[in-house]
């Protein structure tokens, strides 16, 4: 009887803190499906009309290009302040955002002052770069992505590949999970994406981290059913 | 005699470009005489070709003994003027290349890149030659893709439009 009791007593510790765990990691994964779920709604109606703060993640070349001419036709007044994130490695990428947003000052106006920010970021993987060593650098670029994902904590995440936005949209999700910022991630896949979606697209597609991804051609569309066809950008 | 002979003719450049990549073996494939003779009987005067971060240097040529002018550069700021001044476009499979230069309406081959590790930049030059917007190639192919060539069977490529993009994005944030 005693022995049982002992038994008993030098368990209950352990055993509190394992359910403890469990318990608190069912309360995690109840409320990552809840996001998950409440992600592929549209916004309620209750906030209409206030503008929401927006990151750009530009991806270098052409993906940047795209990026552009969306941007080029997007409603700039709801989407502001703007804070644009290229690579570290790619300095083309920002100027061209800044190009862009003079001349919406020019157009505008003195009070679309700082409503645009621009910041580079450590990029995961480099073009070619093989798959071990991007181990190891995706760890920084998380670390750094965080850092930035604080500072910022956008309402709206408009990205379209290539590597460079996913720590930032993990990030952004994760925030969602804890309660510390709801954001609306729209992923544009990239032009050069016929037939297979790119390695970042497929991970926000298959994990349901983007609320929506689009793609600019139809055998696309048909492959992946929760994708939005929306036609060439370029 | 060949100084009289190229003043005739007018200036008609191919531009071959590898954006910022390393792509020597399409300099090294349009730096082949039998490419080069093809362009020059096509009708083509210069050859310039933009070498990127490329270590193959291609051989420079005044154009004497009715050859092509050949030149080269690494890098440039902005391509566009060398386009516009192309009367052909021979490029890396980059979309950014592709549709600028697309949409300048000019011929153009894209070459496919097939050491690059996650080759997915076929799939785009392929689409778009089947829609008759350009002639893709890898550098083995380019001689055959050169004198095969016929640029009257190209369509003019129409350029897209992003506001589907922001018509859904809107409505999906309740704008």
């Amino acid at each position: 009887m005693e022995n049982i009791n002992n038994s008993r007593l030098s368990i209950t510790p352990s055993n509190s803190a394992f359910l403890l765990i469990i318990g608190l990691i069912t309360l995690i994964l109840i409320r990552v499906f809840y996001v998950i779920n409440r992600s592929s709604q549209p916004r309620s109606a209750t906030s209409k009309q206030k503008p929401l703060s927006t990151l750009i993640v530009l991806g270098s070349g052409g993906h940047t290009a795209e990026m552009i001419n969306l941007l080029n036709v997007l409603q700039k007044n709801r989407f502001k302040p703007r804070y644009y994130i290229a690579a570290a490695t790619d300095n083309m990428s920002l100027q061209k955002a800044q190009v862009l947003e003079n001349s919406l000052l020019n157009e505008g106006g003195v009070d679309e002052v700082r409503s645009a920010q621009f910041m580079q970021i450590y990029r995961s993987r480099e073009v070619g770069q093989s798959y071990i060593t991007s181990v190891g650098t995706t760890l920084i670029a998380l670390a750094h992505a965080l850092w930035l994902m604080i500072k910022i904590r956008p309402h709206v995440i408009l990205c379209n590949g290539p590597g460079t936005c996913i720590p930032l949209c993990v990030i952004a999700f994760i925030f969602k999970v804890f309660g510390i910022r709801w954001s609306y991630i729209f992923y544009v896949e990239s032009i050069a994406r016929v037939r297979r979606l790119s390695l970042s697209a497929l991970l926000l597609y298959k994990l349901r981290m983007a609320d929506q991804l689009f793609v600019q051609w139809p055998q696309l569309k048909s492959k992946y059913p929760r994708a939005h066809f929306v036609g060439r950008l370029m | 005699m060949a100084k009289a002979y190229e003043d005739l003719r007018s200036r008609r450049t191919v531009f071959v470009t590898v954006g910022t990549t390393c792509f020597d073996s399409l300099v090294r494939a349009v730096d082949t005489r039998e490419v080069k003779e093809e362009l020059f009987k096509k009708g083509s005067t210069h050859l310039l070709i933009q070498i990127g971060r490329g270590s193959y240097i291609p051989t420079k040529s005044t154009g004497e003994d009715r050859s092509l002018v050949v030149d080269y550069f690494t890098f440039s700021s902005s391509i566009a003027d060398y386009l516009r001044s192309a009367s052909l476009v021979i490029s890396h499979a980059g979309s950014g290349s592709i549709f600028e230069t697309l949409r300048l309406h000019k011929p153009l081959i894209v070459v496919v890149n097939e050491d690059l590790m996650d080759n997915h930049q076929s799939e785009l030059a392929e689409e778009l030659a089947e829609r008759k917007h350009l002639f893709c190639a890898i550098p083995q192919t380019l001689f055959r893709t050169i004198s095969d060539m016929n640029s009257g069977s190209l369509t003019p490529y129409q350029p897209g439009d992003a506001t589907p993009v922001t018509k859904f994005v809107n409505s999906f944030l309740g704008f």
